[in-house]
């Protein structure tokens, strides 16, 4: 019925992404400051999504721990940030605590590929961890749900009393340099926007992979029936605990480069609120697609970033109502709203077609 | 020993407020298997009834009668809880029965919009409530330990409260009812139950309750818009410890978690208590997945 587009689906798709690319790439000759920082700010937040979409769209296990694993990159990031700019002094909040010398997990950092690598692997460890405790044990479902939020604050809490060693709840901030060059200029804002680009269309391409792959047939099965899967030989359990650790270090990853774009990354940027949030990108882009992840992240986040700014008591009734509507009216997202409209469409087309082939012969019978 | 004594005791009355909190989520969640994220927001609203009544008791009545305000403002906080819960079941809870998650979503929107809400009408900074004069001080039990009036009075208000609900599920027709549809919603509405009215009832009641616990919160503490969400994860732990669908459930597991809780922060200090408590929780569930009291069940998923 697509006949009638002259190029098959997976070629305009191609085109697409080829064109999407050739746009991120290229913003930084377009845009100015502010919104480059934003759009960088709307990709790492992307990343995020993306990851959620393949443990909730892909797997069918809603976490609402997402901040905790962002969060732990970004702390990775800034912890070495944090020590590259106070240079040979220890980092200025330890000072006012009373600590005299760094300690010595701070030490580690001073590496940047020690923090990069483990911007990464502690939140994929941590993810590891819970999901072996509770999916082992088929705790699932909103079970498993209110146990990540549970995460959430006590990580929390745990980043806000340990005033000492995590910077209590200002967080950490004031960085300056990185690799010796200043962060503040605009080549290495461009060169950090670039990075994110990098990083997204990497993330995107690993999910992709992922979900087209045997592993994720396995993942879309356990969605839809996990106790069937299970029935058929399969162990869901490590299928959960793998996708749960993947998403959770693209959540590290999104976290570092998020620090680099803001500049802090303090407590409030992992509790309850921003985790939702970041449920709400995968809800309102479709879950179970990852473009629909990439649009959700985009859309939102600058929606939330104009409308906060100019309506703070406005954006909150906004974004109450756009989880209700979402849920309610559209369980697809934008691009679950998209396909019901191309189907319609087609069905049109299709029902018109029938009634011109139908008449014609029929009228030829009778005859 | 005293210490011993009054750490229990705050223990208590913590879990004491967290049950009459996770009371209302355990029967919606067994109920309907909704996740009722603004659950915490019926707390503001309780919380804020009681704010109201008192202020109408101080510039409307004689100061002789200020203190009478308490038991009228529980009530307040009840029925004012009670009617937005039926309403909001009735708008939008039903269309998402079934739908766990999507709940949680939906309901998190809700809650979302009555924080805003609050904020706008009461302004965003916390309001006091000067609690009655009756129950200032405290029990001394023996040198060193006393009890306040206050925690006293919260516990004894709790204890009514579950007595009611005792009553109401296990002792009434209408919670006969609300059993059946809980043990198997296809057969009892077969057998001419209304799911329907039992379900929006339930809720209603189960966010009234939340409104008794945000009035009992007043006597503790100042109130702002975001008070419930302090103390919405911490009753979702009970429901998930407790288990699902038994009163005893949810007492047990409100009593393990306040306690638990109270005792870790005394021992270390309150972030890493909070961290012991859930890697309790965790551990529990490893050998009891369904938490204490799951009702037992043939049915695969």
């Amino acid at each position: 019925m697509l006949s009638s587009s002259i190029l098959p689906r997976r070629v305009w798709l191609l085109i697409g992404y080829a064109v999407s690319a050739a746009a991120l790439f290229s913003a930084p000759l377009y845009l100015n400051d502010f919104r480059l920082n934003l759009l960088a700010k709307c990709l790492a937040f992307a990343i995020v999504a993306l990851g959620l979409d393949l443990l909730w769209g892909y797997t069918g296990i809603l976490s609402l721990g997402h901040g905790v694993f962002f969060g732990l990159g970004a702390y990775a990031m800034a912890m070495h940030l944090k020590l590259v700019s106070s240079g040979s002094r220890i980092p200025d909040f330890m000072d006012w605590m009373g600590l005299t010398k760094l300690p010595w997990f701070w030490e580690l950092f001073k590496s940047f590929a020690f923090a990069a690598l483990m911007g990464i692997a502690i939140p994929a460890g941590l993810a590891l961890l819970l999901g072996f405790f509770t999916f082992r044990n088929r705790i699932r479902g909103v079970y498993f749900t209110i146990l990540t939020q549970a995460l959430v604050i006590i990580t929390v809490t745990l980043f806000v009393g340990q005033q000492a060693y995590t910077g209590g709840t200002n967080g950490l901030t004031g960085y300056t340099k990185m690799f010796g060059y200043s962060l503040k200029s605009d080549t290495a804002k461009t060169m950090v926007y670039l990075a994110t680009v990098v990083a997204l269309i990497l993330a995107f391409l690993l999910c992709r992979y992922l979900v087209k792959s045997r592993f994720g047939k396995v993942l879309r099965a356990i969605r839809d029936g996990e106790n069937r899967t299970r029935f058929l030989g399969y162990d869901p359990s490590s299928y959960q605990m793998a996708a749960f650790a993947v998403s959770a270090g693209l959540a590290g990853v999104a976290g570092m480069l998020f620090v680099l774009h803001v500049g802090i990354i303090s407590p409030t940027m992992m509790a309850i609120v921003p985790s939702i949030e970041m449920v709400l990108l995968v809800a309102i882009g479709g879950r179970g697609t990852l473009v629909g992840a990439v649009i959700g992240a985009v859309i939102m986040t600058q929606a939330k970033s104009e409308l906060s700014a100019s309506y703070p008591d406005f954006w909150l009734f906004f974004l109450g109502a756009l989880f209700i509507v979402v849920t309610v009216f559209l369980p697809g997202g934008i691009v679950g709203l998209i396909r019901q409209l191309r189907q319609t469409i087609i069905r049109r087309r299709s029902t018109n077609e029938i009634k011109l082939n139908s008449v014609v012969p029929e009228g030829n019978g009778v005859v | 020993m005293e210490i011993w004594v009054s750490q229990f005791f705050n223990g208590l009355s913590v879990s004491s407020i967290l049950l009459l909190i996770a009371l209302g989520l355990a029967i919606t969640f067994g109920l309907m298997k909704v996740i009722n994220m603004s659950h915490g927001e019926f707390i503001m609203i309780g919380a804020y009834g009681a704010y109201m009544t008192q202020q109408i008791f101080k510039s409307t009545l004689p100061k002789s009668l200020f203190d009478a305000y308490f038991p009228v403002a529980i009530l307040v906080s009840f029925v004012i809880a009670f009617a937005i819960g039926y309403l909001l079941e009735v708008t939008l809870i039903r269309f998402l029965y079934g739908r766990p998650l999507d709940s949680l979503l939906a309901t998190w929107g809700v809650g979302l919009m009555l924080q805003q809400l609050a904020r706008s009408i009461f302004g965003a900074p916390n309001v006091a409530v000067s609690s009655p004069s009756w129950l200032d001080g405290g029990l001394t039990v023996f040198s060193g330990v006393v009890l306040p009036y206050k925690r006293l009075f919260i516990i004894a208000l709790v204890a009514l409260c579950l007595f009611a609900m005792y009553l109401y599920i296990y002792r009434s027709n209408a919670g006969r009812r609300m059993r059946a549809v809980m043990q198997n919603r296809e057969m009892a509405a077969c057998l001419g139950i209304s799911t329907r009215r039992v379900d929006s009832f339930t809720f209603a009641i189960g966010s009234g309750i939340a409104g008794i616990a945000g009035c009992a919160l007043t006597l503790i503490g100042p109130i702002g818009p975001s008070i419930g969400t302090y103390y919405i994860v911490d009753a979702f732990m009970v429901v998930v410890l407790g288990g699902v669908g038994k009163l005893v459930g949810t007492v047990a597991g409100a009593l393990g978690i306040g306690v638990f809780n109270t005792l870790f922060e005394w021992w270390t200090d309150a972030s890493l208590g909070k961290v012991l408590v859930f890697l309790c929780i965790v551990a529990f569930l490893q050998w009891k997945p369904m938490g204490m009291f799951a009702v037992r069940t043939r049915s695969l998923d």
